[in-house]
């Protein structure tokens, strides 16, 4: 019997996860995919929100604030990539300045620090980069950039650190109430528990559902993004959002903490929670909508993804005990800003918890976890020290990101590490660069298989299905 | 600041690298050292199992392993020095002392920086990603570049799909068309953007036309399925903007994409060093020596433009390595105050012809006959190739056919140009120009 079973191991789930380790409990995470970090967690903005945008005395609100305020130190204790970069909206028609003094003045009953409006010429010196039809824009000193991947590792490595186990590969099936708690059953065997923490993103409603009479409605609404080369990645230094105009939603166009370029995303609703895939459309609307914040949009693709974000018809986040359901707590709705608000989440529900079934703090916790090295990062002096330590650092396998088999092993061989290409790449890089990963993937592959003592034809992209090899030469000639 | 100081390195252990190499050992240099990233020398023609390798260097038919095989032997009876498994990581020089600084790393020696006097850029290109192409659709398993596959195939013996659909008409994935057909898989169709094909004329008629496989021209790739593992793909025609025609979609299942979509020269290292690059070619621009905007500093093979045959990528590193060790040895370079700016010559391109290797020639420089080697930008059928000296003709070459996949190449004489650009000068001329350009028959 577990304490607390949490189901998701995306940003949410693990930053939940990670809070609740802090005291004395017995805690599983149940994931369905081979990995951490597999769902919306490894395809959205890469934004630390300041906060202006979500409606006053909302959750997402609340959290966005605390989550923003948490992560410059979050980054430094857990050791992930994150910049305060500054953000800006920008408004391209002097017909919709009232959205932009709006915006403004939610931001500021929001409470988030340092927002003022910038006019053109001040907004030229800001960020030389921007379009000349940008008439002013909202300048949000607090917003930030963030790695994903690296926040989300991050969290769930320290938990797992701490003491919190993680099944992969275990996909929920049923949820029934009984005496205690709750019976989970899964596609890999029953467990018990007397708390379960429901952060299944697009899935949740499913699930809130199995036990709640108030039930949820989550939609999940496709982002399509397109990545560009690094050597455009210099072209702003800011995000930059825009204002909503006749043609909808705008996009942004941001730097990511990595240096790349990266614009979307478009906002559509669809029915299949895994459909995760780029459109000739969709693509063609980022691009198009981009090119308006910025002068001149490269025209520089090294890739485009889509990722689905978990709305939930209320509009805000749904988090709590559910009403008819004791012991049932969703994290559901978690959609922009999540990434920003998740260690906020983490703190809301452990302190949740704590009201709810008081546990004692745990002696030892490990509040900081040090991430894998990056050689093309590393100063000189770093690089020498590393190889020193274990010289599988100079040996380059993602010459595109200078990725050494030193980091890739780390990356195996860390607490959840890498079992997938995909795996390996979110957690170091090695084939997000400009040949993604067309000199590199044999290679990785055979290193993993080594290390994992496998076959080679075992080895996935993504979890069982996704195998890369499919027989030896000539056998069905 | 160096760990160790050199003549001559070579970045790149490839067909290039090595014959560069040779060329400049023979020339005199015996300070010198190629560097390799992989662990074997001969870059990546040691996956191109496939024959019709060296017809023109050696007069015979020999596969990629063996055509960099007979460059080992030669590099190494010379005594060339070579590090494998060995990653140049920076490059910068002194533009005071002209220095070159190459910083690399290998599991034996850690981080280590030479310091050269010259170094001849020989660092191949890499395919053209699905990401570069923005191919909509889901991104799951069974997607490979041409190259990537012909490495599981020819070097670790595995097979890295059944059923097979071959975007782009590159020499590699026509190439793959046959070797995956060969190994047991069904090759179901080659989709080509352009109305042309990418790859050789000969290819086509041995890889696909032998094998029944169909070309489809126009078309492209609109739609990737399959959330795992590739399950299909829709292909369709594309109209004269090579905009997708809708209604004429088709839908293939195959388990397998390849991607042949076009070879960018791998210049990382040359864009740190801050070389003039052309936009064409993704290469760097170079005179009649090979050598870039950075005095010392050649390139050669398909770092500077993607070739079709390694013949020809040995014949430009050969000049690359002759060139590279005159300059050690003392020769002119184009920033030598004392050579007369006015005698560069520089070679315009027009009307269908994209670029010129090299770009400008010194006729001082240059040997008695020099080969400059370009590409058409579109299928050209009776057309005339025309060469001009300002107004003046040189040549007027008809020809039957020309295309994009095919290099076509002129050849310049010394003596001619020495005359020509003396006479440009008397008459005023302070810049002249040489014009390569496609021309209707007269």
């Amino acid at each position: 019997m577990y304490d607390i079973i949490i189901i998701g191991a995306g940003v949410t789930g693990s930053a939940i996860a990670r809070e609740l380790s802090k005291r004395k409990r017995k805690i599983l995470v149940l994931e369905k995919e081979s990995d951490i970090c597999e769902g919306t967690s490894k395809a959205n903005s890469g934004i630390a929100h300041s906060g202006y945008d979500a409606a006053p005395g909302s959750l997402k609100a609340k959290l966005n604030i605390r989550g923003s305020r948490m992560m410059e130190q979050l980054s430094k204790e857990l050791d992930f990539p994150y910049k305060r970069n500054g953000s800006l909206v920008l408004c391209f028609d002097e017909a919709d300045r009232g959205k932009l003094e709006d915006l403004l003045e939610r931001g500021r009953k929001n409470g988030v620090e340092g927002l003022r409006i910038v006019e053109r010429e001040e907004l030229k010196s800001l960020e030389p980069g921007v379009s000349d039809r940008a008439v002013a824009a909202l300048y949000a000193p607090t917003g930030g950039i963030v790695c994903p991947f690296g926040l989300t590792y991050a969290l769930a490595e320290n938990a797992a650190v701490n003491g919190v186990e993680f099944q992969l590969n275990t996909k929920v099936e049923t949820i029934e109430k009984t005496q205690e708690g709750y019976r989970i059953r899964t596609s890999r065997g029953e467990f018990v528990t007397r708390f379960v923490i429901n952060a299944a993103g697009v899935y949740a409603a499913d699930l809130h559902n199995q036990v709640c009479e108030k039930k949820l409605r989550i939609t999940p609404r496709k982002g399509e993004y397109c990545l560009m080369d690094k050597q455009v990645g210099g072209l702003v230094t800011h995000t930059l959002f825009q204002l909503p105009t006749a043609l909808g939603k705008g996009i942004l166009v941001t730097p990511t903490v990595h240096g790349n370029l990266l614009t979307g995303p478009t906002a559509l609703d669809v029915e299949d929670p895994e459909d995760v895939s780029t459109t000739a459309a969709g693509l063609s609307e980022v691009l198009t909508k981009a090119a308006m914040s910025v002068g001149n949009l490269p025209n520089k693709p090294i890739t485009s993804f889509s990722g689905l974000r978990a709305h939930e018809a209320g509009g805000d986040f749904v988090i709590g005990q559910a009403p008819d359901a004791p012991g049932f707590i969703d994290a559901a709705g978690i959609e922009s800003p999540g990434l920003t608000c998740a260690p906020a989440i983490g703190e809301y529900v452990a302190q949740l918890l704590q009201e709810l079934d008081p546990a004692p703090e745990k002696e030892g916790f490990i509040a900081t976890r040090k991430g894998i090295p990056s050689m093309a990062l590393a100063t000189p002096e770093e690089k020498d020290a590393l190889i020193r330590e274990d010289p599988a650092y100079a040996h380059v396998i993602c010459r595109c990101e200078l990725v050494t088999e030193g980091e890739i092993l780390n990356a195996i061989r860390r607490p959840l590490g890498a079992t997938t290409l995909d795996g390996i790449k979110r957690r170091t890089r090695a084939g997000m660069g400009r040949c993604q990963a067309g000199f590199c993937s044999p290679k990785t592959v055979a290193i993993l298989a080594r290390e994992l003592g496998v076959d080679e034809s075992e080895i996935t992209k993504s979890g069982d299905g996704s195998q890369f090899i499919t027989g030896k030469d000539k056998e069905n000639v | 600041m160096s760990d160790r100081k050199l003549d001559l390195v070579i970045i790149g252990g490839g067909p290039a690298g090595l014959a560069a190499a040779a060329a400049a050992s023979e020339a005199g240099v015996k300070d010198l050292l190629v560097i390799e990233r992989d662990r074997k020398l001969g870059g990546i023609l040691n996956q191109c199992i496939h024959n019709g390798f060296g017809l023109h260097t050696f007069k015979e038919e020999l596969t990629g392993p063996e055509y960099a095989d007979r460059y080992i032997k030669k590099t190494q009876a010379l005594g060339v020095p070579f590090l494998t498994d060995t990653m140049v990581v920076d490059l910068s020089w002194d533009q005071e002392t002209g220095a070159k600084f190459v910083t690399a790393m290998n599991k034996e020696s850690g981080l280590f920086v030479i310091e050269a006097k010259a170094v001849i850029l020989a660092m191949g290109c890499r395919e053209r990603a699905r990401g570069a192409l923005n191919i909509p659709g889901y991104r799951p398993a069974g997607i490979y570049s041409a190259g990537t596959a012909q490495y599981y195939v020819n070097i670790e013996g595995r097979m890295p799909g059944k059923e097979v659909v071959i975007l782009g008409s590159g020499d590699i994935g026509l190439i793959m068309a046959r070797r995956m057909t060969l190994e047991g898989a069904k090759v179901k169709v080659v989709a080509e953007l352009m109305p042309y094909s990418g790859g050789l004329k000969r290819n086509i008629v041995q890889c696909l036309n032998d094998f029944d496989i169909p070309l489809k021209l126009s078309h492209t790739l609109v739609d990737i399925k399959g959330k795992k593992r590739v399950e299909g793909v829709t292909i369709a025609q594309v109209d004269e903007n090579r905009k997708p025609i809708p209604g004429t979609e088709e839908y293939y299942s195959c388990d397998t994409l390849l991607l042949s979509c076009g070879l960018i020269p791998e210049n990382e290292l040359s864009l740190m060093l801050g070389v003039e690059m052309s936009p064409v070619t993704g290469g760097a621009l170079v005179n009649e020596s090979l050598e870039t905007s950075i005095p010392g500093v050649y390139a050669c093979g398909n770092v500077l433009h993607v070739h079709d045959l390694v013949d020809y990528v040995s014949g430009e590193a050969d000049t690359a390595g002759r060139n590279a060790a005159a300059f050690l040895q003392g020769a002119q370079t184009q920033n030598d105050t004392n050579v007369k700016k006015e005698t560069e010559i520089k070679i315009r391109t027009v009307d269908g012809v994209r670029y010129s290797v090299p770009a400008t020639v010194r006729p001082e420089h240059m040997s008695d006959m020099l080969t400059v080697r370009f590409r058409v930008g579109n299928e050209y059928r009776d057309k005339v190739l025309a060469v001009y000296f300002e107004d003046e003709p040189l040549m007027k070459l008809p020809k039957r056919i020309m295309a994009p996949g095919e290099m076509e190449q002129i050849i310049l004489q010394k003596k001619k140009l020495e005359e020509l650009a003396e006479k440009a000068l008397a008459a005023g001329v302070s810049a002249p120009q040489i014009t390569i350009r496609v021309e209707e028959k007269a």
